[in-house]
């Protein structure tokens, strides 16, 4: 699915904290959306997948709204766990869409087993661990095999294995087709799974390009800076 | 020292053998509170539910008025329905007046601000913490609804609970409009008032005892609520 933001604003309590963007998105990328907090990336994923309304400007996409929010799915930065089991947790977006139950008992038995919580099935979902929720929150944004998954920052706060286990599932989404766009402040993760680079500062989109080439020679002296790990505004 | 003896042992006895008074203003008294119970959630929690998940224009307004309301003395509810209904009020025709009916009006009015209150903050609580994954999901309202209904059904519970120790444990409103009148109105509370007026302790002390029972027996199962919550259960 190709996303279009055309002259994107976004304005709280009358003061612009996103825009105006000009971007556009193709599959089947992993576009990372990099820069210092509060520089607006949560603000941008929010308006790519639609949940953030814009205060000026439009987001087009390659396919009719209801269609595309259908295929698009959405982790957020701090996972939101349904008050009931992690079974009941990932079986929840096939219900909401009609999926037989035969189908549901069996693909939320492959997801479980894909995040190691196949034992874990009749738990709480809001007692599990930091990590545990993050791979419960992208298995079951994962389960309805979206077209774009959007992740914000799925990586903060977890140690190096919970992150090694989630990039690995990232990346066999993308082999199965699912474009991703994510944000993070994580560099090192950035450069392991980023094939596009999208370099906020200040609300505005500072830098644009293919990975590889934006990695070692960013074309700007912010984004050069950011990558060298100074602190930058 | 004596007379409280004597009368724990009699009122032992009466709960024992059942006596016919005792069970009889006890059923009456679930009668009347479980059917304002009834009345009452019908009307608060699709009410609080709404007011927590609708945003509109007297929202704030309307939500302190329910708070104002939650603390009505309920003396002055009784007054009020009592005004109602009394032959020269404008409901005086049907005659409800010192019948169950008046009894349970009296308790829906206030226990229905409690349970919208309680449910309010509860399913406010539960749709700030899900309205982004919902909306993420491309739910329906009805799937919204749905939903925040059956995971909130614990909060909502525990509020029709609430409403309901309030109602069984409640005495002014219904002495004015029940009248405490033997074998018609008369109630554990307006039975108990009565019967420690009179210094017969031993009945005083056993319908005190079904309401303490009552009591601990609505604190129990709320507790166990949450319980179940924590472990997942149910
Ligand atoms: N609810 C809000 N009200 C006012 N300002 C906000 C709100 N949410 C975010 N902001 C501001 O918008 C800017 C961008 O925020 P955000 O998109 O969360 O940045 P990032 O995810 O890059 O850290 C920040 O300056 C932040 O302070
Ligand atoms: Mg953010």
């Amino acid at each position: 699915m190709s996303l279009a933001l055309s002259k994107g604003v976004v304005k709280r309590r009358g003061k612009v904290i996103l825009g105006p963007v000009d971007l556009a998105l193709n599959a089947p990328d992993i576009t990372i959306i990099l820069g210092p907090n509060g520089a607006g990336k949560t603000t941008l994923l929010r308006v790519l997948h639609g949940v953030e309304r814009l205060s000026s400007g439009a987001l087009t996409l390659s396919k009719p709204d209801a269609q595309a929010r259908q295929e698009q799915a959405y982790v957020f930065q701090s996972p939101i766990m349904l008050r009931r089991t992690v079974r009941a947790n990932l079986a929840y977006p096939l219900e909401l869409i009609g999926t037989a139950k035969p189908v549901i008992a069996q693909r939320v038995e492959t997801w479980a087993e894909r995040i190691g919580l196949a034992d874990a099935l009749d738990r709480h979902a809001p007692r599990l661990s930091g990590g545990e929720k993050q791979k419960l929150a992208l298995a079951r944004a994962l389960i309805r095999e979206p077209d774009v998954l959007f992740l914000d920052e799925p990586c903060a706060n977890l140690d190096g294995r919970s992150t090694r286990e989630i990039e690995t599932l990232l990346k066999d989404a993308h082999l199965r087709g699912t474009q991703i766009i994510m944000t993070t402040h994580d560099l090192g993760q950035a450069r392991r799974m980023a094939s596009d680079v999208v370099f906020l500062l200040g609300g505005k989109v500072h830098e644009r390009g293919a990975a590889g080439r934006f990695f070692v020679t960013p074309e700007t002296p912010e984004a050069q800076a950011f990558l060298n790990g100074d602190i930058i505004e | 020292m004596t007379d409280i003896w004597a009368g724990l042992e009699a009122a032992f006895w009466l709960i024992v053998t059942l006596d016919s008074d005792l069970v009889e203003i006890t059923l009456r008294s679930l009668q009347v509170s479980v059917t304002a119970l009834v009345f009452a959630s019908l009307i608060a929690l699709p009410f609080g539910t709404w007011l927590a998940i609708r945003r509109f224009r007297y929202r704030r307004t309307a939500i302190a008025v329910l708070n104002a309301l939650m603390g009505l003395p309920p003396v002055v509810v009784g007054l009020i329905v009592y005004l109602l209904l009394s032959r020269s009020g404008p409901f005086g025709v049907f005659g409800l007046l010192f019948t169950p009916t008046a009894m349970i009006i009296a308790q829906v009015i206030i226990i229905t601000p409690l349970i919208a209150s309680i449910t309010h903050q509860a399913m406010r609580e539960l749709w700030a913490e899900y309205h982004d994954l919902l909306i993420s999901l491309n739910t329906t309202k009805r799937q919204r609804i749905m939903t925040l209904i059956w995971d909130g059904r614990r909060a909502l519970l525990t509020a029709a609970l609430a409403g309901f120790g309030r109602a069984i444990g409640e005495v002014g409103a219904i002495m004015i409009v029940g009248g405490n009148i033997d074998h018609a109105t008369r109630v554990l509370t307006t039975a108990i008032a009565l019967e420690t007026g009179k210094g017969d302790f031993a009945l005083a002390l056993g319908l005190g005892f079904v309401l303490i029972a009552l009591a601990l027996a609505v604190n129990i199962l709320i507790h166990s609520l949450s319980r179940t919550e924590q472990e997942g259960r149910w």
